[in-house]
């Protein structure tokens, strides 16, 4: 009777530990996070991101953006120059938006009298501009790594981009590694 | 952590530190917010003035989140007080 009693517990006591190890991990594996791929170069997709991202950080969550593709627009320098590109990068930086001034919105553009129009209304109501919201980013320790594939497709250098802090670049495994981590994860 | 006091309370209460955040927008009383309450000692009041209606929802679900109090917002003329207490 005894021996049964003591071999149940035991195995009560292992399916415990099993158990206390599955809580640790799951309690672990969602952080206080948010990731945000930024792919599209939209005016107001990159202003979402942005608020969204400044947003958390006041709310002392930790966000972590990925851009890529049409996100590098708006991590383009307007004063900066790169020297040294082929012709296809070239066509690539002529054809696409150097940085967040030039962008345009998904809807309503209107020939480049959207952006203008939205610009001086969110001046009006006291909204950050997209550069102030980057500055304030930067302040919040919102990370930004920025894709290298895109980079080489596009042909863009480092040196034209944006003085952020601590600006990293990485590839897709990077965000996926970090997104698995975050309780919240969006795709702009 | 929800506290409302009433608005005879809240008119009383002593505040520690005022913040106004009239001339921005969302995110910006919440951000001015965030920024200011390292400066106050704990258990010390802290007022945001905000013209932004979100505001006062979204100081109550940042002080869930953080664990301050959050003890209740007066509408005065074309703005929100909004009340909290550093944990």
């Amino acid at each position: 009777m005894e021996d049964n009693l003591n071999t149940e517990i035991q195995k009560l006591q292992a399916e415990i530990e099993n158990l206390k190890e599955k809580i640790g991990s799951l309690e672990n594996s969602r952080k206080d996070q948010l990731s945000i791929a930024v792919v599209s170069g939209d005016l107001d997709k990159v202003l979402a991101a942005m608020i969204m991202s400044v947003a958390a950080a006041a709310m002392d969550t930790q966000v972590k953006l990925f851009f890529s593709f049409w996100g590098l627009s708006a991590l383009r320098d307007p004063h900066k120059k790169a020297r040294g590109k082929d012709f296809i990068s070239k066509m690539f930086g002529v054809m696409l938006p150097k940085g967040t001034s030039k962008l345009s919105l998904s809807h309503l553009n209107m020939v480049g009298m959207g952006p203008k129009m939205i610009k001086a209304l969110m001046k009006k109501q006291n909204v950050l501009s997209l550069e102030q919201m980057f500055k304030e980013a930067g302040e919040l320790g919102i990370e930004i790594v920025v894709c290298e594939m895109s980079m080489g497709l596009m042909g863009f250098k480092k040196e034209e981009l944006i003085d952020y802090p601590n600006l990293k670049y990485a590839g897709a495994a990077t965000f996926i590694a970090d997104a698995g981590e975050s309780s919240i994860q969006l795709f702009i | 952590m929800i506290f409302i006091m009433t608005n005879e309370e809240l008119v009383k209460v002593s505040v520690a530190k005022t913040i106004d955040a009239r001339g921005t927008a969302c995110p910006g009383p919440l951000l001015e917010a965030k920024k200011a309450i390292g400066t106050i000692g704990s258990g010390e009041v802290m007022e945001i003035f905000s013209a932004d209606e979100g505001t006062k929802v979204d100081i109550p679900k940042w002080c869930t989140k953080q664990g301050h109090e959050y003890l209740g917002t007066l509408e005065e003329n074309g703005y929100y007080k909004v009340y909290m207490k550093k944990k």
